[in-house]
C-alpha cells in the first residue's frame, strides 16, 4: 500500500505530520509498537531535514507485507559529504533553524540508528533522495 | 469493555457537532440525531462536557448515598478539593467540614502523593538514563497513551495513584475491628471513577466509591462557615497539597528535568513529540488531561485557574518537606503489565487490516474533504473508517448522497428521451 506526501519547505509549524499520519496508519494496522515507534522517528527526523536542509519535496510511503519503505526526494542544495553528513553532531543548519531546537546533528545517526537500511543519494545543487527501510520481522 | 463515567443526557442533546470535533480519539459519533460516544475510545478526559453548548453531557459518580452500606467511613479527599477557599481556610477545617457530611475518619490523598513522590525520586536514580518517565497519576493520560500511543506504554511509571495508596493506608488505619469498612475518593476527576471499575493494572481497587467535589461543594462550604470546632486532621505538606494543580507533582521531586504539561491538546502534541525521539532531555514528564491539572476536573465547580492559585499559596504556607515517616515503604508497583489498548487496530490479522486500509483510502478519495461532521463522524476520513468497520453507509455523507440523487435523475432524463413518441410534439 501506497502514500504520497507532499511536503512544504516554508512553514516549519507543519514539519511532522507527514510522519504523523503515517503512525497512525501504523497503529491502525495493528503493527508492533517497537516497529512504529523506529518508522515514526526515521520518518520525522528526515521529513524534517527535507524541510530544514532543502526547502521541501515530496515522501513515498509503501507498506509492504515484509517492509516499510520510505523515499524523500528533494530538490535542494545536495550533500557536499555524505560520510560527513552521517557523523553525529555534525550540521550546517541554519540560525533559524537552530532557534527551533534543530541542528544538533543528530537525525541522520539517529535514522542509521532505527532502520534497517539507509541509502543517500545526493548531487550538489540538484537534490537529495533519501530512502530508507525498516523490517516489519 | 470499558465502561466510562461520562455520559449523555439525551434529552438535552441537540445533535451538533461540538463534542465530536473536540473529542481527542475520535470517540463520539452522532446518530439519529444524538451523540454517541464509543466507549472503548473514551479517556473520560470530559473534553466534551467542557465544550457541549447544551449541558447533555455530564460525569456520573456515586451519590453521597453510597456511604450508608458501610459501618465505618472513610473520605480520602483530592489535593485539589483544597481549592475550593483560599488558604486563609485551613486544610485542618476543610477535613473536619468533609467529616462532618458523615464520614468516621479522612485520609489525605495528598499524604500518598507525598510517599509517590518519594518513590518516584527512587525510581528516577534507578532507571537513570533509560526516560525520559511519564507520570501514571493522570488515569486519562494512561488511556490516552494505551489507545493512541503504545509505543510509549514502556515509558509510564508503572505505579499505583496516589488515590489507590490512600485508599491501601486508609483501610490499613481503620483495622479490623470496625465492621464494613468504604473508601470514598471525594473526586475532581471523571477518569477516577472509571479507573476504580476498570481497574487494569491492579486485582481490585480499594476505592469503594467515587464522589465528586461538585456534588458536595455547597454543604462543605456551609459546613466550614458554621461555628463547628476544627479538628486536628491535615498532615500533608505543600508538597502533597501541591498535586492538586498542575506542576505540583513535577515540582515535588526537587530535580532537574522535569517538565508539566496540562490540557488534552496540550498533551497530545507532547506524546507526539516524544514518540518521535524529539524532547529525550527529560527525565521525568507530568501530563494532566485537565486545564491546570485537577482542580481543572469535569467534577469540580470553582475556576480552575482560581482554584489553582490557591493552592500554590497553600503550597508556600503549608511548606514544601516531604513527609519523614509516611508509614512502612509499600510495593506500590503495579501488579499487571499495562496493555496497549487495540481499539484503534482495524483488524487483529494484518493483511486483513492492509485490505481494510486499502477500500478506506478509495472510499476516502470520493469524499468531500471538509470534514463537514453532516454524517457524524468528526472528519471525512473517521467516516470513511466508519464504512469500512460497517459503523455507517457512504450515503449518510450528504454530497455523496447528492451526486447519487443528480445521477438517478440524469438517468430518468435519458429513459425520458428514448422513449419512442414524444406524445407532446406533434400535437
Ligand atoms: N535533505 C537534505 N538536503 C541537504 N542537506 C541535508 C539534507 N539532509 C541532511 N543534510 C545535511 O546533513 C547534515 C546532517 O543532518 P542531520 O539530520 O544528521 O543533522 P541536522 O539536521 O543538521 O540536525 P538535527 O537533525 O539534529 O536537528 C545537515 O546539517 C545538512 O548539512
Ligand atoms: S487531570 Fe486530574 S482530574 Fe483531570 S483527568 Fe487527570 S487525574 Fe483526572
Ligand atoms: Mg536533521
Amino acid at each position: 500500500m501506497e502514500f504520497h506526501f507532499d511536503v512544504c519547505g516554508e512553514d516549519y509549524s507543519l514539519a511532522g505530520s507527514a510522519s504523523s499520519m503515517i503512525k497512525k496508519k501504523l497503529n491502525q494496522l495493528g503493527l508492533p509498537p517497537l516497529i512504529v515507534r523506529k518508522t515514526a522517528i526515521v520518518m520525522y527526523e528526515a521529513e524534517i531535514n527535507m524541510v530544514i536542509h532543502a526547502g521541501g519535496g515530496v515522501v513515498d510511503v509503501h507498506i509492504n507485507p515484509d517492509d516499510i519503505r520510505i523515499i524523500l526526494k528533494d530538490e535542494g542544495p545536495g550533500i557536499p559529504d555524505i560520510d560527513r553528513a552521517m557523523e553525529a553532531g555534525y550540521s550546517t543548519a541554519s540560525d533559524k533553524a537552530r532557534e527551533l531546537g534543530f541542528g544538533a546533528g543528530m537525525g541522520l545517526p539517529n535514522i542509521r540508528k532505527n532502520s534497517d537500511d539507509l541509502r543517500i543519494e545526493s548531487k550538489v545543487g540538484e537534490g537529495t533522495t533519501v530512502t530508507i527501510m525498516v523490517k516489519l520481522k | 469493555m470499558y465502561k466510562q463515567s461520562v455520559q449523555l443526557i439525551v434529552d438535552k442533546c441537540i445533535g451538533c457537532t461540538n463534542c465530536i470535533k473536540r473529542c481527542p480519539t475520535e470517540a463520539i459519533r452522532v446518530q439519529n440525531g444524538k451523540a454517541l460516544i464509543i466507549s472503548d475510545r473514551c479517556l473520560d478526559c470530559g473534553e466534551c462536557i467542557r465544550v457541549c453548548q447544551s449541558n447533555a453531557k455530564i460525569a456520573v459518580s456515586d451519590p453521597m448515598a453510597i456511604i450508608d452500606d458501610f459501618d465505618y467511613k472513610i473520605a480520602i479527599p483530592a489535593p485539589s478539593l483544597y481549592g475550593i477557599a483560599d488558604s486563609s481556610v485551613s486544610t485542618d477545617r476543610i477535613l473536619t467540614g468533609l467529616k462532618h457530611l458523615g464520614f468516621d475518619d479522612v485520609f489525605e490523598v495528598a499524604t500518598a502523593a507525598e510517599i509517590i513522590t518519594k518513590r518516584t525520586n527512587e525510581f528516577l536514580l534507578n532507571n537513570e538514563g533509560n526516560g525520559p518517565f511519564i507520570s501514571s497519576s493522570c488515569p486519562a493520560v494512561v488511556r490516552l497513551v494505551q489507545v493512541s500511543f503504545p509505543s510509549l506504554i514502556g515509558q509510564i511509571i508503572p505505579f499505583i495513584s496516589p488515590m489507590e495508596l490512600a485508599a491501601r493506608l486508609a483501610k490499613e488505619r481503620a483495622g479490623n475491628d470496625k465492621g464494613k469498612v468504604g473508601v470514598f475518593f471525594i473526586s475532581p476527576c471523571a477518569a477516577k471513577f472509571s479507573e476504580i471499575r476498570n481497574p487494569h493494572r491492579q486485582e481490585k481497587s480499594r476505592v469503594d466509591g467515587v464522589i465528586g467535589i461538585k456534588d458536595i461543594q455547597v454543604k462543605l462550604q456551609r459546613l466550614i462557615r458554621s461555628d463547628m470546632e476544627t479538628e486536628k486532621l491535615a498532615s500533608a505538606s505543600g508538597v502533597g497539597i501541591g498535586w492538586g494543580r498542575i506542576d505540583g507533582e513535577a515540582r515535588a521531586l526537587a530535580s532537574d528535568g522535569v517538565i508539566s504539561v496540562d490540557g488534552i491538546s496540550n498533551t497530545i502534541s507532547l506524546l507526539e513529540e516524544l514518540e518521535n525521539g524529539k524532547i529525550n532531555q527529560f527525565r521525568f514528564i507530568e501530563l494532566m488531561a485537565c486545564p491546570g491539572g485537577c482542580v481543572g476536573g469535569p467534577m469540580t465547580l470553582v475556576n480552575p485557574y482560581v482554584a489553582k492559585s490557591r493552592i500554590m499559596d497553600r503550597w508556600d504556607t503549608a511548606g514544601a518537606v516531604v513527609c519523614e515517616d509516611c508509614g512502612p515503604l509499600q510495593d506500590i508497583s503495579w501488579t499487571e503489565e499495562l496493555q496497549a489498548s487495540s481499539f484503534m487496530k482495524l483488524d487483529d490479522d494484518y493483511e486483513k487490516a492492509m485490505l481494510m486500509m486499502q477500500r478506506l483510502d478509495l472510499i476516502e478519495k470520493t469524499l468531500p474533504g471538509i470534514d463537514c461532521g453532516s454524517c457524524g463522524a468528526p472528519t471525512c476520513h473517521s467516516f470513511a473508517e466508519d464504512i469500512v468497520r460497517g459503523r455507517a453507509v457512504v450515503t449518510s455523507c450528504i454530497f455523496v448522497l447528492r451526486k447519487k440523487i443528480r445521477q438517478l435523475t440524469e438517468e430518468m432524463i435519458k429513459l425520458e428521451d428514448v422513449l419512442p413518441y414524444r406524445l407532446d410534439k406533434d400535437e
